[in-house]
This record gives C-alpha cells, sequence and structure tokens, in this order.
C-alpha cells in the first residue's frame, strides 16, 4: 500500500577532495513509499534549490541497477538494507515514518571524494585496462558457433560477468579490498575457451594494478558478497587465486 | 536543397563489398598521423573508438559517465538481431533486411540496411570471441529466441542484459587499446560545442565535470556516438544523461537533422505512478514470446485480474493480428494499448495501464522454465511496484523509448558537415520511422565495429585539410560563446527548477507530439514551448558555480538544448502530413485504425537545418527510393 511519510536525512556534504566534510541535516516530508531512494533526493534537491541551497551532489544514471553509478552508505550499509538491490532500486517502503537516514559516500583509500556523495572510482577502470580484456582485433573471428561452450559454463561465466562496477564491495570491506571485482572479471574470462590463452598473464597483471592502487588485502570477512547489488559470489575471489597461483606456477611471465 | 546519401551503384547485396574495394586506403604507417576524436562510449562509441585504435589512429574519447562502462547501452536487456540463421527457420540476410525496412514503414535506406544485415553475423563472431556470456542450449551452442516483429528466431540475448554484456565486450576492447596508449579516454566530460574550420568539423569544445573548465580539442575527424534524444519526454526509458546537446550543437553548426518527430513507443514499459516520478522502467520486449496481452471486455472493470473470467477478457492483440499476435512490432501494440485505455478499459489505479499475463506460461512450460528465461525481468517488476508477476499478470503500459531520427548521414555514416560522423542512435539511417526490437545494438555494433572503419579512412586519405591545432581562433570563439551560455544560465537566478521546466515541457509533447498527433495539437505545441522557452531564459534557477562540480548546471545545459531541439520536432511532425510508424497522425490512418503512408508526396528523409533562434529551419529532402523491397502497407493480420 502507497502511503507518505516523514525523514531526517543525515547527509555527507563536502565541498571537495581537499576539504572537510560533515554530516548536515535535512527533512523529506510527505515522501511516498513509492519512491525510490534517489527520487526521494530529488525532491530534497529541489527543495534545496529553491531555497538557494547548493543542492546534494550524486552520481546516477540508469536508474534500474544495471550502470553501477549510483551507490552510497545508507545507514552503514552498502546501497541500504536490501539485498540484491542498487540504491536507485531501493525503494521507499522499506522505510517506515520518522525514520533516521545518515546518507554517506564510499570510503576507501583508492576512491578519493569529489564532491558530497560523489567519489572517483576510476581505479576500477585502471584495473580492467591493466588486462580484463582477450586481446582480439576487430574482425577475423571465426564463427560464433565453432567452439561449443557447456551450457552450465557459460551460465558461470555469466554470473561473473553481471557485475556492475559499482564499487559497493570496496566500501563495505574493512580492508577497502577491490578483491570481488577483479576476481569477477579474472573468472569470467577463465571460465571462457575465448579467454584461456591469456589467463596466467591477466590475472597477474590485474592482480598487481590492483594491488599498486591502494586497494587492500582479502582476510575473507565476506562483507563483499552480502552487500554485492549484484549477489556476484566469493568463489570467484577463491578462482582468481587459483588462477594466479597457477600462473605463478607456471607462468613464463616474469 | 536535394541530399545526396551517396549510395554507390551496383546490385544491392554487391555495393558493400564493391564500395569497401573502392575506398581509398590510409597507409598503416601514416595513420598515426591522424587523430580521431570519438563522443561517446556507447555501443557504437565503444566500439568505434576500439576499431580505430586497433588500425592505428590515434583516438581520444569523451563521455558524460565516471567510466566508459556506464554508457545508456548498458541497460539494454532483451537481445541484438543477427542473420545467422542457426535454427535453421529460414532465416537469411535478405530477409533481415527485408523485416527492418518493412519494419521501419518504408522510411529506412535500403542500402544501409542490407549491409547492416549483412555485418550482422560478424558481430556476434567478435563478440563471442571477446567473451561476450550469450546465452547456449544443452549443446553448448548459442541460443535465439524470436522478437517483436519477427517469425524467425534470430535474436541472441545474455538473460535480460544483453546489452551490459555487449558494451562490456566494447568497453574490455577499449580497455585494451587504453592500456596499449592509443585511446587516450575522458571521462566526466560533456561535449558543448563542435568546431568547424573550413566547412570541416575539427574538434570540439568539452566542459570537465569535475573542474567545470572548458577544454578544447582539434582533430582529424570528428565521431559522434551519442546516442538518442527521447530523454526531450522528461519520462522516458532512457537513462538520465541521455541528450541532444552534442548533435544539436552539431547542427547549429551546419549539420542537418534527419526526421526529428521519428521517435519510438515502447509498449511494455511499468506504468507511471506519481508526479515525482524521474523515469520510466522497460520491462523487455522478449516478455511478449510467453506474456499474453489483456483487458477486461468490458470498459470500467474494477475487479482484480484474478476475479476476471476468461470469457470476459479481451486478448486484444491475439484477436486483432492473429498471424503475428502478441510479438507485433511496438508502434503497432503501444497504439493498441493506446486504444483500449482510450474507451476505458484500461487497468489499475490510473486506469493508463494493460495486464501481461503469463499464466499460461507458466502452466504450460513450468515456473522454472519462465525464471529461467525471465527471472531478473520478474524480480526487477517486483521491486518496483511490490507485486508478483509468478502471481498476478504484470500491467504495462507504453513509454517513450528510442529516436529513429537522428543526425543527417550517407552512406559512409559522415553528416553533410565534411569529417563529421555520426554512428547508433545518433544518426537516423535505418530504421525509418519504427525500429524493430534488437536491432538497435546491432546497429550501434555493425557502425563502430565494421562500417566506420572503413568509410574513414576513405574521407582521411581523399580530403585535404589545413594544420591547425586548437590555437585557431575558431576553438577561441566557441569557447567564448559556450562561456556566455554557461553564465547566463547562472546568472537569472528565477523561480523554477530545470526540472520543473524539463518536466513541462515533456507533458506537452507527450500530450501533442507522442503516441499519437495531430496539426492542432502540434501547433498548440509548438506555441506553448516557444513560451516555455522564454520564460525558461528569464525564470529558471540555476544553483551553484561554474567551476565546480555542478549536476544542476549540466541539467540545465541540456534542458536549454531540449527546448530549442523540441520545436524542429513539431515542425517535422507538422510538415509530415501522413502517418508512418512512430509517426502517427490522426487524419492519417486506415479504416482499421493503422498508419496509413503517403508514399507519393513523403517518400523521404526530412533533413532540417539549422537557421537561427527564432527562425523556421530548412527543409531539404532526400528521396528515398525501393527498388528490392516493394512499397506495401504493412500488414501484422
Ligand atoms: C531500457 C532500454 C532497453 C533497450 N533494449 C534494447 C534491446 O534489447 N535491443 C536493442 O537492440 N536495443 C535496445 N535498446 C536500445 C539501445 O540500447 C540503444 O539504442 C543503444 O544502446 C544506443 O547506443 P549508442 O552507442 O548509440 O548510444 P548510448 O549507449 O546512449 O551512448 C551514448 C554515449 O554518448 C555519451 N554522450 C552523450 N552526450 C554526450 C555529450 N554531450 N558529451 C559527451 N558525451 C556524451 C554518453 O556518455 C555515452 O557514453 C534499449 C534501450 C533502452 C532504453
Ligand atoms: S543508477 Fe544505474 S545502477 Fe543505480
Amino acid at each position: 500500500m502507497t502511503k507518505n511519510i516523514n525523514l531526517t536525512l543525515k547527509v555527507w556534504r563536502q565541498k571537495g577532495p581537499n576539504v572537510k566534510g560533515r554530516l548536515e541535516t535535512y527533512y523529506a516530508n510527505d515522501i511516498s513509499t513509492d519512491m525510490s531512494f534517489l527520487e526521494m533526493i530529488d525532491v530534497v534537491n529541489e527543495q534545496l534549490t529553491l531555497e538557494d541551497k547548493e543542492p546534494i551532489a550524486f552520481d546516477h544514471d540508469c536508474r534500474e541497477g544495471i550502470c553501477g553509478m549510483c551507490g552510497a552508505v545508507i545507514n552503514g550499509r552498502a546501497h541500504g538494507p536490501e539485498k540484491g538491490t542498487t540504491l536507485c532500486q531501493l525503494h521507499m517502503r522499506h522505510f517506515s515514518d520518522k525514520d533516521v537516514i545518515v546518507i554517506e559516500p564510499w570510503r576507501a583509500r583508492a576512491f578519493k571524494i569529489i564532491k558530497d556523495l560523489v567519489v572517483d572510482r576510476s581505479a576500477l577502470d585502471t584495473i580492467i585496462q591493466a588486462g580484463g580484456y582477450v586481446s582480439v582485433d576487430t574482425g577475423g573471428a571465426q564463427d560464433a558457433n565453432s567452439i561449443a561452450i557447456p551450457q552450465e559454463i557459460a551460465e558461470l561465466a555469466m554470473d561473473a560477468a553481471a557485475c556492475i562496477g559499482c564499487g559497493a564491495c570496496v566500501a563495505a570491506c574493512p580492508n577497502a579490498s577491490a578483491m570481488l571485482f577483479t576476481s569477477a572479471k579474472i573468472s569470467q574470462l577463465a571460465l571462457l575457451p575465448q579467454g584461456k590463452p591469456e589467463a596466467a598473464l591477466r590475472a597477474i597483471a590485474m592482480v598487481n594494478v590492483m594491488d599498486k592502487l591502494g586497494f587492500g588485502n582479502c582476510t575473507n570477512e565476506k562483507e563483499c558478497e552480502a552487500e554485492c547489488p549484484k549477489e556476484i559470489s566469493i568463489i570467484n575471489i577463491a578462482r582468481m587465486n587459483r588462477e594466479f597461483l597457477k600462473a605463478g606456477l607456471i607462468s613464463t611471465v616474469k | 536543397m536535394q541530399l545526396d546519401g551517396k549510395v554507390p551503384g551496383g546490385h544491392i547485396s554487391e555495393k558493400w563489398d564493391k564500395y569497401r574495394f573502392d575506398l581509398k586506403l590510409v597507409n598503416p604507417s601514416n595513420k598515426r598521423k591522424f587523430n580521431i576524436i570519438v563522443v561517446g562510449t556507447g555501443l557504437a562509441g565503444g566500439s568505434a573508438s576500439a576499431s580505430l585504435a586497433e588500425l592505428g589512429y590515434n583516438v581520444k574519447t569523451f563521455c558524460i559517465q565516471d567510466s566508459p562502462r556506464r554508457a545508456h547501452s548498458i541497460a539494454a536487456q532483451g537481445g541484438i538481431n543477427a542473420a545467422k540463421n542457426y535454427p535453421n527457420d529460414g532465416d537469411s540476410t535478405w530477409r533481415l533486411f527485408y523485416d527492418t525496412v518493412k519494419g521501419g514503414d518504408f522510411r529506412s535506406r535500403e542500402a544501409n540496411v542490407y549491409r547492416l544485415a549483412q555485418v550482422s553475423s560478424n558481430i556476434i563472431d567478435q563478440c563471442v570471441a571477446q567473451g561476450v556470456p550469450f546465452a547456449r542450449d544443452y549443446g553448448g551452442l548459442l541460443a535465439n529466441r524470436s522478437f517483436g516483429g519477427a517469425q524467425v528466431s534470430r535474436t541472441f540475448y545474455a538473460r535480460g542484459q544483453t546489452g551490459q554484456q555487449l558494451l562490456l565486450g566494447a568497453y574490455s576492447a577499449l580497455s585494451r587499446q587504453i592500456n596499449a596508449g592509443k585511446v587516450t579516454m575522458f571521462p566526466r566530460r560533456e561535449m558543448l560545442d563542435l568546431v568547424v574550420i573550413n566547412n570541416q568539423a575539427r574538434g570540439i569544445i568539452v566542459r570537465n565535470l569535475i573542474t567545470g573548465e572548458l577544454e578544447s580539442h582539434d582533430a582529424d575527424a570528428v565521431v559522434l556516438c551519442t546516442g538518442g534524444y527521447v530523454n526531450v519526454f522528461f519520462l522516458s526509458t532512457n537513462a538520465m544523461a541521455c541528450n541532444v546537446t552534442a548533435a544539436f550543437r552539431a547542427c547549429k553548426k551546419g549539420a542537418f537533422f534527419a526526421n526529428p518527430c521519428f521517435t519510438q513507443i515502447h509498449p511494455t514499459c511499468i506504468p507511471m505512478h506519481g508526479t515525482f516520478q524521474s523515469k520510466l522502467t522497460l520491462m523487455s520486449e522478449s516478455l511478449r514470446n510467453d506474456g499474453r496481452v489483456w483487458v477486461p471486455k468490458n470498459p470500467g472493470d474494477k475487479r482484480p485480474a484474478n476475479q476476471i473470467p476468461e470469457s470476459e477478457r479481451d486478448y486484444y492483440l491475439e484477436n486483432k493480428y492473429p498471424s503475428f499476435g502478441n510479438l507485433v512490432p511496438r508502434d503497432v501494440a503501444s497504439r493498441n494499448a493506446k486504444e483500449q485505455c482510450d474507451v476505458g478499459k484500461g487497468v489499475g489505479e490510473t486506469g493508463l495501464a494493460v495486464y501481461l499475463d503469463f499464466e499460461e506460461a507458466i502452466k504450460r512450460d513450468g515456473k522454472n522454465v519462465i525464471e529461467k528465461k525471465y527471472g531478473n525481468l520478474f524480480q526487477m517488476y517486483e521491486k518496483i511496484t511490490a507485486a508478483n508477476p509468478y502471481e498476478t499478470p504484470m500491467m504495462i503500459y507504453p513509454a517513450m523509448h528510442y529516436a529513429m531520427g537522428g543526425l543527417w548521414v550517407d552512406y559512409n555514416l559522415m553528416s553533410n558537415l565534411e569529417g563529421l560522423f555520426v554512428l547508433g542512435e545518433a544518426n537516423f539511417s535505418d530504421h525509418g520511422a519504427n525500429r524493430l526490437g534488437a536491432s538497435a545494438l546491432m546497429q550501434g555494433l555493425a557502425d563502430g565495429y565494421f562500417v566506420i572503419p572503413y568509410t574513414i579512412g576513405g574521407y582521411l586519405a581523399g580530403t585535404s585539410r589545413k594544420d591547425i591545432t586548437s590555437d585557431h581562433p575558431a576553438f577561441k570563439d566557441a569557447t567564448q560563446a559556450v562561456n556566455t551560455r554557461i553564465n547566463k544560465l547562472l546568472s537569472i537566478n528565477g523561480k523554477r527548477t530545470v526540472d520543473d521546466f524539463h518536466r513541462e515541457l515533456g507533458q506537452t509533447l507527450w500530450n501533442h507530439c507522442g503516441m499519437a498527433r495531430n496539426e492542432a495539437g502540434l501547433k498548440k505545441a509548438k506555441e506553448h514551448i516557444k513560451g516555455l522557452r522564454e520564460e525558461f531564459w528569464q525564470n529558471v534557477k540555476v544553483p551553484g558555480d561554474e567551476k565546480d562540480f555542478n549536476q544542476s548546471l549540466e541539467r540545465a545545459g541540456r534542458v536549454a538544448d531540449f527546448l530549442e531541439f523540441s520545436e524542429i520536432m513539431v515542425d517535422d511532425a507538422l510538415e509530415r502530413k501522413e502517418s508512418c510508424g512512430g509517426h502517427f497522425n490522426e487524419a492519417y490512418q486506415t479504416d482499421e485504425n493503422e498508419a496509413l503512408r503517403d508514399d507519393e508526396n513523403f517518400c523521404h528523409v526530412a533533413a532540417w537545418e539549422f537557421k537561427g533562434e527564432n527562425n523556421k529551419p530548412e527543409f531539404h529532402k532526400e528521396p528515398l527510393v525501393f527498388e528490392n523491397v516493394k512499397l506495401t502497407q504493412r500488414s501484422y493480420k
């Protein structure tokens, strides 16, 4: 049932990367429970604009849980309380009248704050650039059906490939590790015959870059898996470690 | 002026091969001397950037989002067409070509569509080689399904996330070239002007969205892959940042805008629920393969779906179109839904919805099968509406979805401005007046992987260009103009927010230039938009600073462009006195309420030249010739 609720928001406001930020209080009144969380922030921002104040900066684009652009820590949880849900797909029906909601940006050494809730996640792109691909140029690919891939392998690859690169795993991890993100790509490609030839090189290159970028280590806290909006499994981390070890043993790459 | 599409001679099936042979080549060692700007990293821009860099060109690529992986293409759900004929059900290059021309209601350019069908198979090969995890059958071979407007199964898919997987494939190829130093990537940049020198596109002005600085970038050619403009309607299925700015800025610099009134309404979206709504969510059209569309037979029947007996349900698509049934093309499905709601048979709280029912499919195939096919879509539906589609039928309603119109391009995908290429949804050429499902992904990747790498070489080798850098005065002038506009927007300090204006513009267009149009309504819309635009420039309130991360300012610039552009859209709709595909003018319909084309007078592309604010744009015509598909009244009965 649709109803309207009143909320108190404590939102992280920070002008830029090198200035101090703090939580500011705002009131979101008459919020329909059919709204998404971002629509609720839209309402607050319209209000702030008309009051001559600066609206809250936050990243978003698709608003249907697939682009990975949105994300914030809601009452201590990445993307909020619902399992398998991005912030844009979180609806206000999961909150109650008079709730106090604390909204903060992703916090991690490798993600600098740009403004308010907006952070710089370019380190994730840098990890992919290190090797998250099959080295094939356009043209000259053989017929798509010339290699059969068992259905369950294709499905496992797809499970890993579903990562949206939002960075929630990093934000949720006490060590701000990017293992789940990195392992998802390494797994997807290592599972598929097309990705096998480069699997060793890829694992070494991506893990090395990940370490250099200031992401922490994995100490098996499993917070990443719990908060991942696409429910990417930590089995991928085990798979990555296997690839990495194999790579170390057999690789001719120094 | 009559426009020349530069379609090469010869039989349609041989044109592209022969043309590729005739095109001038750039010597491999010379390629690194050429700089190419690509704006956009969706399927079109991502694939173009990677492929051009692989050839050896220096590529600079720009996008609005913080990462190239987040372009709007990521949201495509249903699938991508290719004439592989793996299921052996009668598909061929020729059939895909035929279906696409007919589906587009005979307003696309035959030669482009044929080429699209030809390269469609290469796209699937390329994507599989990149590691795109398409759905497979038990034998491990690629699975196919059928999609709206086609009677063969030619759609490849990756669960309900096909766009995501294809885009991540292109993004991986792009990332590889960034790593190789052949592409320089500029994320969080918005193109705000095109720089034209000696009638050739030579660069762009972008705003760095983090610092607010304006930057100048020069090049030998500019490739726009900036997507579609249906966010002009405020509510649409497009991502929030989708805009017309890049294309419209190019239009103001001389590029013609083709068929702007051809917009597509998607029949299966989640109905609207309140004024605060920021966007509409699509439910993939693939659902129509198993879902049955119905409304109560009696207007005003407000009983819940499960209390309406079979005999009192009207499966209107199956009844009216026995051979295509629920799989009729989008324009037909959308218009029929509207018709049902207009006569009071709509369901749900607002009466602006029809049912999409899976009961029979679940009975027939079992819940597991349905879950495997559509699980993530059902889940998404439940998240948004809090209703469970395994138990009660979904409610759907049409929403604005796709722009068939776009910048005019010739067979090379070059606009009338030399050196300005336009790919993907941003151009106009392949879908005519209506796009068939699963063909936008195909077109974006065809343009980027397999067309532009050839045609841009022909341009670079075949034309002479002056040596310029971004110190050229044209860059200074353009920067100055952009700057003036930004300062103006920030200084108005009026009483209405940007979104408030945008919402009003969208409502006006939806009412008068949406699913059905008529002359009186269009004229009213034009007047209204003009007034709204004037008010915008006096009464908008844009908070924040110029040299800062400022999302209100970003949106203000986009809405200002939408306001100007929408007048051209309405002009185009007024000028096209016929109905075709997504452009349904109520004055032109058959006895059975189908779109009635006028091939004698309107078998052409309408391309509009900008003539200054407050002046009517100038009309240019590219006649369309159909030599291979006979012009007929479309029938899906
Ligand atoms: C919900 C949904 C589902 C869909 N499902 C399907 C489907 O199943 N099958 C199918 O074939 N089609 C589908 N489509 C259509 C298809 O997804 C799009 O038409 C296609 O992805 C467009 O690709 P593109 O590369 O042309 O543009 P986009 O993917 O829109 O990319 C545009 C790029 O340009 C950049 N850009 C835009 N403006 C500027 C600017 N001013 N400055 C700098 N950069 C700019 C953006 O940052 C972005 O990188 C769907 C569309 C939607 C909305
Ligand atoms: S806005 Fe795209 S995932 Fe949330």
